[in-house]
């Protein structure tokens, strides 16, 4: 079989598609977002439950947060999604977006006994597809696709003496 | 490491495999252009259709004058709501701002304080205080006197004058206009007579407790050219306004029924209210409070519950109904109705009460081709809502405004069959301080806006429909101009409401002689 760097082109394929797939996800968030003119943060930062609950009803109270909020929000699901599209700063993206992630994971834990203002399209205990979504970038970030196929290679080579490797 | 040494020469392989996803890209721009302009098609259609707008509705806004004189107001009757009309003029006891400023420690989102410290200056004075309960008096003394808005009392601080009877509150020069938030019995008598002695009245709903009161109490207000302001602020309510718009641009189609309810469920939402622990005949003046009810011995359930009892309250028809009534009425402008029929009883709240705890008021209005439909009760909180419903669709009003159309509406036909509209889907919905909320808004917007929690905090405070009721009453005494819900609106609510009581008691269908003003049974 016809394998590089230790994997197989379909194994590389199947990490590739999975880090484009997350990417488009983040990345159409973020532009949904953008292009709705009243998007607000607010009701899903009012709507948290749990333990950091408090904090974020604090973020929601003031206009001024929210508006950061909303743009950090936005701006970062778009800079996160096309890092992760075309494989430019693979690694940093990753760790950006398991971080919004595991914010959102905070201000929604999908706790036994919780329930939520924002409809569920699913059925959760304890694991939601948020945490999922984390999982799966947490194998992108161990296996840097970027460096192979993605605007990485470009820069690996340009600024490094030895070949790629997926986990380095 | 040198720069030489870093660098691995870059080939065809690498640049194609560097760009491999970017075509991708190309796709979700291309399904995003797609789904863009399906959506401006039937947001286009859609605002064709409709004529609506996002904007809020007009409110006329006074500019204060430098010349403008503070109003010197005079208020009777303290309790609750008097004191929350108190708070709306800008006055609050001291005792109440630091239990708030404590709250606001405790909870940095509880607004309370914040919202009352922004509460705009009416430039107004409170100058006399009549109420029957010492604490109640002091009280508001106390509140009257904090102008600024602190958790103590100045030492300096100008107290209202106490008067011992309405009678003497009005007849003080140094009082322009009176508050009236008494018990029901005595809105009408002490607004004659605050009429007649030039004074401009803001009086609680409703505006009377007999039928021949409203004749009377219209009659003094016209006489004597005074402006009167009822309480029903449901007409600062943006969404209400908003839902004028759609009626005139024929929205619905044609309406045949409006449904309109109360749903409470807790002993305080049926009137059973705390009784003072100092309160006595010593501190309660028993006899003015009876006024014209018959004679009964000092009883604090009385004086603290009143709304149990017919011989100073009205009961759901009078408490409730009218809120509901005036909010129809003023989106619909209906008037009064040719016939009305109650009935209901004494279901669950077996306290001893006089008064129905479940109501159901028919309004029939053959000039309009609809009955308006009121149903209560006090023991389950099923809300129901203010439905309008017409032959190409309905409209659910409360504090925000949704529009859905009818699956069998003529006027929607075409656009149903082709998709632009689905009637499962709201075709309008309008949140105040929320734009462009509509057909292709997500699900959990449009759920999160149905429960109110879009605003409650994004601006940091929200505004007090009563505020803006009392607001909208100074700047018309101001300006000598016409309040929303003025004595004519006054006329209407108190007649209706008048209606139901006798229907109810008779066990009869009331009538409206229109041209000669009378009620018939």
């Amino acid at each position: 079989m016809n394998k590089q760097q230790g994997y197989t082109h379909w194994q590389l394929t199947s990490l590739v598609i999975l880090r484009v797939a997350i990417g488009w996800h983040f990345l159409y968030e973020g532009i949904a977002k953008l292009i709705q003119p009243n998007w607000t943060s607010l009701p899903y930062l009012m709507d948290s439950k749990g333990i950091m609950a408090v904090f974020f009803h604090t973020l929601g109270s003031s206009s001024q947060t929210v508006h950061i909020i909303d743009l950090l929000n936005i701006w970062g699901l778009i800079a996160i999604g096309a890092g992760l599209f075309v494989g430019l700063f693979t690694r940093a993206a990753t760790l950006g977006g398991i971080l919004l992630l595991m914010l959102y994971v905070l201000s929604h834990p999908p706790l036994a006994i919780v329930r939520y203002g924002m409809p569920s399209e699913g059925s959760y205990l304890y694991i939601n597809k948020n945490m999922i979504e984390m999982a799966a970038l947490w194998v992108t970030y161990l296996f840097n696709t970027g460096k192979e196929i993605g605007l990485d290679r470009l820069i690996h080579k340009q600024f490094c003496s030895q070949p790629s490797s997926l986990n380095k | 490491m040198s720069e030489n040494e870093k660098k691995q020469p870059i080939n065809r392989r690498d640049l194609l495999k560097s760009i491999a996803t970017v075509p991708f890209l190309g796709a979700m721009f291309y399904g995003l252009y797609r789904k863009k302009k399906y959506e401006d098609y039937i947001r286009g259609n859609l605002a064709d259709e409709l004529n609506l707008n996002y904007e809020p509705p007009e409110v006329y806004q006074y500019k204060p004058q430098s010349s403008d004189k503070p109003l010197r107001i005079g208020i009777i009757g303290n309790g609750s709501r008097g004191s929350h009309l108190l708070r709306s003029a800008g006055f609050v006891h001291p005792d109440k701002i630091r239990s708030w400023k404590e709250a606001l420690s405790k909870n940095k989102n509880d607004n309370r304080y914040q919202d009352f410290i922004q509460q705009e200056d009416l430039n107004v004075e409170i100058t006399a205080v009549c109420d029957i309960f010492d604490v109640h008096a002091r009280q508001a003394l106390e509140a009257g006197a904090n102008r600024e808005r602190k958790d103590t009392l100045a030492a300096d601080a100008k107290m209202a004058v106490r008067c011992m009877n309405y009678k003497e509150l009005l007849a003080r020069d140094d009082v322009d206009a009176v508050i009236i938030a008494t018990p029901d019995h005595w809105h009408a008598p002490m607004a004659i007579e605050a009429a007649n002695a030039g004074k401009h009245i803001y009086v609680e709903k409703p505006m009377t407790h007999k039928l021949s009161e409203v004749y009377a109490l219209r009659d003094a207000v016209k006489k004597n050219g005074i402006i009167l302001q009822l309480g029903h602020q449901g007409r600062q309510t943006e969404s209400f306004n908003k839902a004028i718009e759609v009626i005139k641009k024929n929205i619905l189609g044609k309406i045949s029924l409006v449904e309109v309810c109360t749903n409470r469920n807790d002993p305080n939402g049926a009137w059973v209210y705390p009784i003072h622990p100092e309160a006595s005949e010593k501190t309660i003046d028993w006899q003015q409070f009876l006024g014209n009810a018959p004679s009964v011995p000092f009883s604090a359930e009385r004086f603290f519950r009143w709304r149990c009892w017919w011989d100073y309250a009205t009961g759901l028809s009078g408490d409730l109904f009218t809120h509901e009534f005036d909010a129809i009425n003023q989106v619909l402008n209906l008037g009064i109705p040719s016939s009305v029929t109650a009935s209901g009883g004494i279901y669950f709240y077996k306290d001893g009460r006089e008064v129905p705890d479940v109501l159901q008021i028919v309004c029939e209005y053959p000039e309009h081709d609809l009955s308006l439909l009121y149903s209560a009760t006090l023991s389950s909180e099923r809300n129901r809502g203010k439905i309008f419903m017409g032959h190409d669709g309905h409209m659910e009003l409360s504090d925000k405004l949704i529009v859905k159309t009818d699956p069998n509406s003529t006027r929607y036909k075409k656009q149903i069959d082709k998709k632009i509209i689905d009637p499962t889907i709201p075709i309008y919905t309008y949140t105040p301080g929320m734009k462009q909320v509509d057909a292709i808004t997500s699900a959990t917007e449009q759920y999160f806006a149905s429960r109110g929690l879009l605003y409650t905090f994004r601006d940091g405070k929200r505004f007090d429909t009563t505020f803006l009721h009392i607001k909208e009453w100074i700047q018309c005494i101001r300006t000598n101009s016409k309040p929303s819900c003025d004595i004519d609106a006054g006329f209407e609510e108190a007649i209706t409401a008048a209606m139901a009581d006798i229907s109810y008691k008779e066990k009869k269908q009331v009538f409206w002689d229109k041209d000669n003003e009378k009620v018939v049974y």
